[in-house]
């Protein structure tokens, strides 16, 4: 047997129980099984081998690159240009956000000023991608947990951001849009208009899914207290966005180290609360899977804030700055990081005056924020692992890269 | 070509057109899809079957989460050479008559990691037959209806009768 309190988590078995288990020999053998990487709650095609013993996982170790496409290989064959379209793949549920780090990091590296116009534009449609993308998340986890409504409640409000996505770029999923200089086009006729409109449309709505999931019964019961990270655990992890934030560590890039034009607007950074404070459930730690999950939708009420702020600053002018035709990476090497929905997505690009980057480096969030799940799903009940992996809120698109 | 359990049971001259009917009519209002998201295609998937697009009104919205259950499977997504094993094991753990669909231009040829991937292979159809292509990276979900759309007038062409 392992020790009896490993890494925080509760042992279930008393000592009572042991006696009985050593005294009736009524050892189970471990067992091994393979979840994934065809399985609904692991979101794509995580792989997890999971060691029980009965109803209990003794370890879980996940097997990741059923979805590894080359991301980085093809950034070094093609101009970054070429290149914006692939990172729309890599965390294809906010596309935005990652079309914004790789551009922000090649103008870094190039020089290249941003219109004005472009920078309200680009936060616009970052915001708004996060919220479709926590949509996602929450509709999927209430999926996980067995509810099958909020699922169909999160797409109906999700169609609404992709109807306006569309009529700004043409695609609902992946965008090219944010692209280097600025934006590839201008905001549609009646924009401003529809997106007031979403705003005062969605904003009652998170009330209405946290009457709906977050305070139900069983779901508080399935996720509060289960896979519990202490703040140290997230940090020595390289956890980061809302599974950091859940475990109390009140870190987010754009307000950290603000990079765009963040700095101007006001919001707040929700942070995972221990229970008993208004709005937690009693049975709630900090740091475990409501924790993550709340803190998702506590964003998205912070995203609208900052949408109706930027909507209302947003200035007129140009909405792309010249770039040249035959742009040339420059020589040095730059490394930038962006709050994505999912964490700190970060570029590495090694230049060296061609037209093609020599490397290019992608830290995916959900790569390091997975790497926590073989710490916390130790000595849990088999259920608990999908709660666990929900809350973590993986893509697999970003892990495999 | 898919075969039931009735498939070649008769011998030849019998007139099947009424069992066929009633055959196809049941196969073809009730396909049932295997929840199998391989990457961004998933999403739209996933989509396909919410409010907005309700693959339901097609009987296509039951998504059973085992190959075990389920008539159609919708590759949806980049297939590695890693993930081209598992999807020729789940293509025989389902049970005859057995569809699939291509969604999206990776699982159709490679899309856009045709050139530089490596690890991606080019087209699902060289691990399982393909039934139906959907293209385009995504598919709209109303392309994935269509597809459903052709794959079910495929289905209704479908017979028991035994060819001689």
């Amino acid at each position: 047997m392992e020790d009896k309190v490993v890494h925080g988590q509760p042992d279930l078995l008393t000592d009572f129980d042991r006696q009985r288990v050593a005294a009736d020999d009524l050892r189970t053998e471990e067992l091994l099984i393979n979840m994934g990487p065809q399985h609904p709650s692991t979101h794509g095609v995580l792989r997890l081998m999971l060691r029980t013993d009965g109803e209990l996982v003794l370890e879980a170790i996940p097997h990741i690159g059923y979805l590894h496409r080359c991301a980085e290989k093809i950034g070094e064959n093609v101009t970054p240009v070429q290149f914006v379209p692939y990172t729309d793949r890599l965390d294809y549920l906010a596309g935005m956000n990652n079309n914004h780090g790789y551009s922000l990091a090649i103008e870094k590296l190039c020089g290249l000023e941003v219109p004005e116009r472009a920078r309200y534009i680009r936060v616009l449609m970052c915001e708004l991608n996060r919220i479709a993308s926590h949509l996602v998340s929450f509709g999927c986890y209430g999926l996980d947990m067995g509810a099958f409504t909020p699922f169909l409640y999160a797409f109906r409000e999700r169609e609404y951001i992709l109807d306006l996505f569309e009529a700004t770029c043409g695609q609902r999923l992946t965008y090219n849009y944010l692209s280097i200089g600025g934006v590839t086009q201008d905001l549609p006729g009646g924009f401003a208009d529809k997106l007031a409109h979403f705003l005062d449309y969605f904003e009652p709505k998170i009330d209405e899914y946290n009457n709906l999931l977050s305070y139900n019964y069983i779901f508080v019961k399935r996720t509060a207290g289960v896979g519990v990270v202490s703040a140290a655990d997230a940090l020595a992890y390289g956890l980061t966005g809302p599974c950091l934030r859940a475990s109390g560590v009140k870190w987010d890039l754009r307000r950290c180290v603000p990079y765009e034009i963040y700095d101007r607007f006001e919001f707040d950074i929700p942070i995972g609360i221990a229970g008993g404070a208004i709005g937690v459930p009693r049975e709630v730690v900090v740091g475990d899977s409501w924790s993550r999950y709340f803190v998702r939708m506590q964003e998205m009420k912070q995203s609208v804030r900052i949408l109706r702020q930027a909507l209302q600053q947003l200035p007129a002018g140009e909405f792309r700055a010249k770039v040249p035709a035959a742009l040339k990476v420059p020589a040095g090497e730059v490394y930038l990081e962006v709050e994505g929905a999912r964490g700190q997505l970060g570029y590495l690009i090694v230049g060296d005056g061609k037209k093609t980057p020599r490397r290019v480096k992608i830290r995916g969030p959900s790569f390091c924020n997975l790497s926590i799940a073989t710490h916390v799903c130790r000595r849990v009940l088999i259920a608990d692992v999908a709660a666990i992996l929900g809350s973590i809120d993986v893509v697999m698109g970003e892990v495999d890269r | 070509m898919a075969k039931g359990w009735l498939h070649n049971r008769f011998e030849e001259n019998f007139v099947v057109t009424s069992v066929d009917w009633a055959l196809n009519w049941a196969r073809t209002n009730s396909i049932w899809p295997m929840t199998f998201g391989l990457a961004c295609c998933a999403i739209e998937m996933m989509a396909a079957g919410a409010g907005r697009f309700d693959l339901d009104r097609f009987g296509a919205g039951a998504f059973r989460a085992t190959p075990r259950q389920s008539d159609l499977m919708i590759v949806a997504g980049t297939v590695t050479f890693k993930m081209a094993s598992r999807i020729r094991r789940l293509f025989h753990q389902m049970a005859e008559p057995r569809y699939v669909m291509a969604m999206g231009a990776c699982t159709c040829g490679g899309g856009p990691y045709f050139k530089y991937g490596y690890h991606v292979v080019k087209g699902v159809e060289l691990v399982v037959p393909v039934d139906v292509y959907i293209p385009g990276c995504p598919p709209r979900p109303e392309s994935l209806i269509e597809g459903l759309l052709r794959l079910q007038d495929k289905m209704r062409q479908e017979t028991i009768a035994k060819k001689s």
